[in-house]
């Protein structure tokens, strides 16, 4: 499969998830496992474009697709927008699930550039925080979609 | 290894934008956390690493009659089952008495509690050889209701409890029992108002679950990397059970994802250096989530019975009160959440008598400790209902009663401390009160912004708005005579400096404290943190109690003082000194009275007051929290954001007590282990949150700071039912709300 833009290969146990492949075969930590049930978004990743939790797909379904990490959003020492934001904003104490949050929001960024505050309620409503009560969050989002993310 | 110290990636700040007292500084490790590299203890890796499972008790209450490891021995990958027969030094731990087993012995007490140990080369592997670890149980009589645990038999015959100069209780199960009698409890007033309550068991439900990674150091030691609250007090508690001296035991604070009191007792640490010290392998143990609702202490639930006496004129007069929390099977924390429960029961208002009981019971339900807030929680939820209560008997509005009786320095604590530092308690509820909430809203409107979100069917006919009003209070660091310090150690080498401390960063933003004081008092810029472990510097204290800010910028500052006077006194190019920090000394309370038998128990205190509106469903039982507005007593902020950020979210799991959040059990068992069954609040749940923040400095802590964690989540359940009553006309006397409470069918 393709991982951050690199032909990686990863010889996997069928009942392993795509997660535990990133995290455990392939030394990509970033996605989080906080509920391994879907439930968190703590390691949300896009699969062939789509915002997908790691941790609900096998890493054997993964073959042949294209996956985006946390990882790989920023290029090289320049961070993405999103990434960046999160930071001046305050967005991020433990940080456990900032990853996904990042990724959740590239991707909601994306799609709708500008969105309502409802909208991103909505979006990002599959996402647990347990920090921030999400506040800064909000106004991390806010911040990067004024520029352009 | 991957992560931790020594590794390529610290979990730490290295470098810092300039940032002083005061300041907005973003986080240190803000850039690694966003990028995914910055490495929690789940992440950790070693060369020959194996995987650790912990098998636990599917019982609540049983004697174990037989383990029977062999078919798991003789599974593939498996390089270790382990027992307590294996534990090579003592075979007891714990917080405040050493009550709860390594590994159980003879009996277990509480669903989940571990028995045996895995180590394999696959996490699956580790897995499966656990379910073919054969116990016999045989099922005992459980102790599941608080209110007969003291006529059962005692689930700890030994009585670990007695004997620690608190009120000794002839009767079984008691963990502690105190008693505070102020005044005249019996002083007749012009109106009473009277109500019992009822707290659910709330979990900390912090994203990272618990884990860590211990490696064998090839000489008998192990070091551990762990997320944890308190460094020190872990190896305090590791090294005896594995029969080695302290130094042999280095913990090193690995990545925390989250904590809010749940990290304060052990998890992985004595397991992992069992399996290590064991196989000679690095061994890294990672919960599940279902695992780790199992994993730690939580939130006593609490039932609390209250009577307020007040003149006509809406004067507090007396309070009594009883309060009983279920402590479950190991006492953890427990006695000092007993006492808060009990100091902070009256709220922060000027009560010339009391009586207070409150009572702390094992039983064999999830085992309950430290979490956000530490028994004020609880009573503040009760005491606020009782104010409401009382203002409405009294026909007086529900602010005017709060300022009326709002405890100012000068005057005395139930307990007999005079408030001597600052308490801007009328201060605070004016801020809060002054703050506007936005008008109503028109129906009908977007699904999303009606009670119950999308999953509300109607156009919103049965939606009423109410406002709730609340004001809570608790103790910055810990109390009742407790020899609390911070240690911190800095080299100071021309322009540049390094800080050496053990507090364990846990989301709350204490290494940019550090580096604030460090940068404010050295006047330098061109500072870093090193790692946190207990090798090269002294205990830091815990993570808990809101004092951290207070203790670690108190030893930063004290060690940045020395080492200037130092250089100035020597002129040497380097100076390395390390600084022990006290707070003022605190005074135990009369196990007879509970009234301090010094000039105080408590080192300072903070307090918060919040509006609420919420909108209220009446027909559906659903519930919408549409603005809260707070005032919070800070001291001296000193990184704005981050405080705001601890307001909000400390709020936010204030939120999750009043609407959504309990542990439920079946005879012990908990049947809700998921973040399926177990609801947290989302992005959706929570409102807009306006947070005022009122600097009234402490004279007695460093730059007049009081920590900030604690009050927003004591005083928001209370806020936020207050706003429900009052959409609903209902009591609504237990938390959380349920939809069957709003729409009256079980009052």
């Amino acid at each position: 499969m393709t991982v951050n833009g690199e032909e990686r290969e990863a010889d996997v146990w069928p009942g392993e998830s795509l997660l535990f492949a990133l995290r455990e075969r392939l030394g990509l930590p970033g996605s989080k496992n906080a509920c391994e049930q879907g439930e968190c978004g703590s390691c949300s990743i896009l699969l062939d474009g789509t915002l997908v939790c790691a941790c609900l797909v096998l890493a054997a379904q993964a073959d042949g697709h294209s996956v985006v990490t946390v990882e790989g959003l920023a290029a090289g020492e320049e961070l993405h927008p999103v990434q960046a934001a999160f930071v001046e904003a305050g967005a991020v104490q433990c940080g456990f699930c900032t990853p996904g949050l990042v990724v959740a929001t590239a991707d909601l960024l994306a799609r709708v550039p500008s969105p309502s505050e409802d909208e991103v309620r909505e979006a990002l409503s599959g996402n647990l925080c347990r920090c921030t009560g999400y506040a800064k969050i909000f106004e991390a989002v806010r911040l990067a979609a004024g520029q352009g993310a | 290894m991957r992560g931790g110290a020594g590794g390529a990636v610290s979990t730490v700040a290295r470098r810092l934008e300039v940032g002083r007292i005061g300041e907005v500084v973003p986080r240190g490790d803000g850039v690694p956390k966003t990028t995914g590299q910055f490495a929690y203890a789940s992440d950790l890796w070693a060369a020959g690493m194996l995987w650790g499972q912990t098998v636990r008790s599917p019982h609540a209450h049983a004697r174990i009659v037989e383990i029977d490891i062999a078919e798991a021995v003789a599974m593939p990958g498996v390089h270790a089952v382990l027992t307590h027969d294996d534990v090579p030094g003592q075979k007891l731990y714990g917080l405040e008495f050493a009550d709860q087993p390594v590994l159980a012995i003879d009996r277990v007490r509480y669903f989940g509690e571990p028995v045996a140990l895995v180590a394999a080369e696959h996490p699956e592997q580790a897995r499966r050889a656990a379910e073919l670890v054969r116990v016999e149980y045989e099922p005992l009589e459980l102790v599941v209701d608080p209110a007969r645990a003291t006529e059962q038999e005692p689930l700890h015959p030994d009585r670990p409890t007695m004997g620690h100069g608190y009120r000794d209780d002839p009767r079984p199960n008691v963990v502690r029992h105190l008693v505070i009698r102020h005044g005249d409890p019996d002083a007749p007033a012009d109106v009473s108002v009277d109500g019992a309550y009822e707290v659910g068991i709330q979990d900390q439900s912090f994203l990272g679950p618990e884990s860590g990674l211990a490696i064998p150091d090839g000489e008998g030691g192990v070091d551990i990397h762990v997320a944890t609250q308190w460094l020190h007090v872990d190896r305090d508690q590791v090294a005896p059970c594995l029969g080695l001296p302290p130094d042999q035991v280095r913990i090193h604070l690995a990545g925390v994802g989250g904590a809010f009191g749940g990290r304060e007792d052990l998890s992985m640490q004595i397991h992992g250096a069992m399996l290590a010290l064991h196989t000679g392998r690095p061994v890294k143990l990672v919960y599940g989530r279902e695992e780790s609702f199992v994993g730690h202490v939580h939130r006593h639930p609490a039932r609390i019975w209250a009577e307020h006496r007040a003149t006509r004129e809406g004067r507090l007069v007396s309070v009594r009160m009883r309060i009983l929390l279920d402590g479950g099977a190991y006492a953890s924390s427990s006695t000092a959440v007993t006492s808060n429960a009990a100091s902070f029961g009256c709220g922060p208002y000027d009560v010339p008598n009391a009586l207070i009981e409150s009572t702390c019971v094992y039983t064999n339900n999830p085992p309950c400790g430290a979490m956000r807030g530490f028994g004020a929680v609880q009573t503040c939820f009760a005491t606020e209902a009782q104010m409401d209560k009382l203002a409405a008997a009294l026909a007086i509005d529900p602010v005017e009663l709060r300022l009326l009786n709002a405890l100012a320095p000068g005057d005395t604590l139930p307990t007999g401390q005079v408030v001597r530092g600052s308490l801007p308690v009328a201060e605070v509820i004016r801020r809060a009160a002054a703050l506007e909430p936005p008008p109503p809203e028109e129906l009908p409107r977007d699904p999303i912004r009606l009670p119950g979100g999308a999953g509300n069917t109607t156009r919103g006919q049965g939606v009423k708005r109410g406002s709730g009003f609340a004001v809570g209070f608790k103790n910055i660091c810990y109390s009742e005579g407790f020899d609390d310090f911070c240690a911190a150690r800095v080299v100071l080498s021309g322009t540049a400096a390094e800080i050496h401390c053990a507090a364990a960063e846990v989301g709350q933003g204490v290494t940019g404290v550090m580096l604030q004081v460090a940068r404010t008092e050295l006047g330098i810029d061109d500072v870093t943190l090193a790692p946190p472990g207990t090798a090269r510097v002294d205990s830091a204290g815990s993570a808990s109690a809101s004092r951290l800010t207070y203790m670690a910028a108190g030893a930063v500052q004290l060690a940045c003082r020395a080492a200037l006077e130092e250089r100035d006194r020597t002129g040497a190019a380097e100076v390395d000194v390390e600084r022990v920090y006290h707070h003022p000394r605190t005074w135990p309370l009369d196990p007879d009275n509970g009234q301090t038998t010094g000039e105080r128990s408590h080192v300072a205190l903070a307090v918060a007051a919040m509006r609420v509106v919420a909108e209220v469903d009446v027909e559906l039982g659903l519930t919408r929290v549409v603005w809260i507005g707070t005032a919070q007593d800070v001291g001296k902020a000193i990184n704005p954001q981050a405080v705001e950020g601890q307001i909000e979210g400390g709020t936010a799991q204030g939120l999750g007590l009043a609407l959504m959040e309990e542990i439920q059990t079946r005879d012990g068992l908990i049947t809700n282990a998921s973040f399926t069954d177990y609801l947290i609040p989302t992005a959706l749940d929570m409102p807009p949150v306006v947070s005022e923040l009122v600097e009234d400095p402490e004279p007695d802590a460093p730059y007049g700071v009081k920590g900030v964690g604690e009050p927003p989540t004591v005083v928001s359940t209370a806020a936020i039912v207050s706003a429900l009553r009052d959409a609903t006309g209902r009591e609504l006397a237990r938390v959380p709300v349920r939809p069957d409470d709003v729409v009256g069918l079980t009052s």
